[in-house]
């Protein structure tokens, strides 16, 4: 998603973006949307962290996905993400056992969030990492970026995207460890430590 | 000063002003909004100041973000496209159809993959716990559906025609009726979250988020056609639109471009 025309082969014209708006939490997130990683798995961590304005406020109505590769860094191509009990209507949640690689997480009234997934794998010439999108009300057009883990600096050193970067812009894309398995991974929107957000063309 | 219409009404007319110069001298066509759009408020601290780092996927065909997550059958239960039997009883309002296909850049179908919709009630009203607006919910609807695309692309849901609501952008501030959609494509450099109006809607003009689309063709592909040959009768008015996904996928590069 660009912002303007990118200049490429499309044939047909893009259906233009809108905010999500303040009103998508009775449709969009569902139960266990973080708790991406199957139960047990040897290779789960948490993410999390806080979504914050450029007057430094959290956000409390943004919602992430999140989106990453298997330990091995083979993608999955698993559906079940959103399982549905069919008496019901209602939401099942995963299965507890298969990894889908995608989860869709809240903002809370303290603007956190969090998901527990599996520690990526590296793909290509990439460090590891996930992949985030950023909705929120206010927001005209999501927001692409990713979440690099900081465990191996030869990777990231070598990865195609951080070595194009200052340093301190470099930095907002490295999530910090705050202890075994758990790590830290602020966006942030506007200003100040300004998070690097992408666009793929 | 509480901001007014009329102060809204500027700020568009000079942002369509400010585009159509960009046009004039040589600028590309915006088919999406501008993240910086000073008459949508909630737009103000809630924009990047720098630029986007830009990927050429091209140059690397193993990235995570040209695959996307798949969805399926046991993601959906029996009657997720019909909004109207979600609850015991019939919800008030006017019955429709909304009908289309998902498409890519290259006009080609988007098979199996998920669209997630959610709506106001015909009165106005979200079943939303921080909805202020004193229109009356409506105990038959909830307002949310969801459904995959078929080998053609095509998506088709049941629903009623949701109503316009006031919001605190500025005083006097509508929304024009719209229906929200979440799509996914073969790529999640495809995701798209965007809003389907209603033709001939006299609220367009006022409304600072559908004007955020400074394009007036752009703009006008997030309205639906009234499509007779989708009503049904004795039952429902039938709307068509059609959504194309933008940004690139994997078959960019396997054609080569």
């Amino acid at each position: 998603m660009t912002t303007t025309d990118p200049g490429g082969p499309g044939t047909a014209l893009p259906t233009p973006s809108h905010t999500v708006g303040p009103f998508y939490g009775y449709a969009l997130p569902f139960p266990g949307g973080g708790d991406i990683a199957p139960l047990g798995h040897p290779d789960t961590l948490t993410l999390r962290g806080y979504v914050y304005d450029g007057a430094g406020d959290p956000l409390p109505d943004a919602f992430l996905e999140l989106w990453g590769p298997d330990p091995a860094g083979n993608v999955p191509d698993v559906d079940g993400s959103l399982r549905r009990d069919q008496a019901t209507g209602g939401h099942l949640g995963r299965n507890g056992v298969e990894f889908t690689g995608w989860g869709r997480v809240q903002t809370d009234a303290d603007g956190h969030w969090y998901a527990r997934t599996l520690r990526p794998g590296a793909r290509g010439r990439s460090a590891p990492y996930v992949s985030v999108c950023v909705f929120a009300r206010g927001l005209l057009t999501h927001l692409f970026t990713r979440i690099y883990l900081p465990d191996d600096e030869a990777a990231l050193a070598a990865d195609p995207l951080l070595s194009r970067l200052p340093d301190a812009r470099r930095d907002t894309l490295v999530a910090a460890r705050e202890r075994d398995g758990v790590y830290r991974f602020d966006i942030r929107l506007q200003g100040e430590g300004e998070t690097v957000f992408l666009e793929f063309a | 000063m509480p901001l007014t219409q009329q102060d809204i009404d500027a700020e568009i007319a000079a942002e369509h002003a400010a585009y159509a110069r960009r046009v004039a001298d040589g600028a590309p066509v915006e088919h999406h909004p501008r993240r910086d759009y000073a008459p949508y408020r909630s737009s103000a601290l809630r924009h990047p100041r720098q630029p986007p780092v830009t990927i050429d996927v091209r140059r690397d065909p193993e990235l995570v973000e040209l695959r996307s997550p798949a969805f399926g059958e046991r993601d959906l239960s029996a009657v997720d496209d019909d909004l109207t039997r979600h609850h015991h009883g019939e919800p008030i309002g006017e019955r429709i159809t909304v009908s289309g296909r998902l498409l890519d850049r290259q006009g080609r179908p988007v098979r199996g993959q998920l669209v997630e919709i959610w709506q106001a009630n015909a009165a106005g009203r979200y079943a939303h716990r921080r909805e202020q607006h004193d229109a009356p919910l409506d105990p038959n609807f909830t307002g949310v559906g969801r459904t995959l695309t078929g080998p053609d692309g095509s998506y088709r849901f049941t629903t009623v025609r949701p109503g316009p609501y006031p919001w605190r952008n500025h005083v006097g501030a509508w929304r024009p009726a719209h229906i929200h959609f979440s799509l996914f494509g073969p790529a999640f450099t495809q995701r798209l979250v965007t809003q389907m109006y209603f033709p001939n809607d006299p609220l367009f003009r006022y409304d600072p988020i559908l004007q955020s689309v400074t394009d007036d063709a752009a703009r006008q592909r997030l309205v639906a056609v009234y499509d007779h040959g989708l009503s049904v009768p004795e039952f429902s008015l039938g709307y068509r639109w059609d959504i194309v996904l933008d940004g690139p996928d994997a078959t960019w590069i396997e054609e080569g471009r």
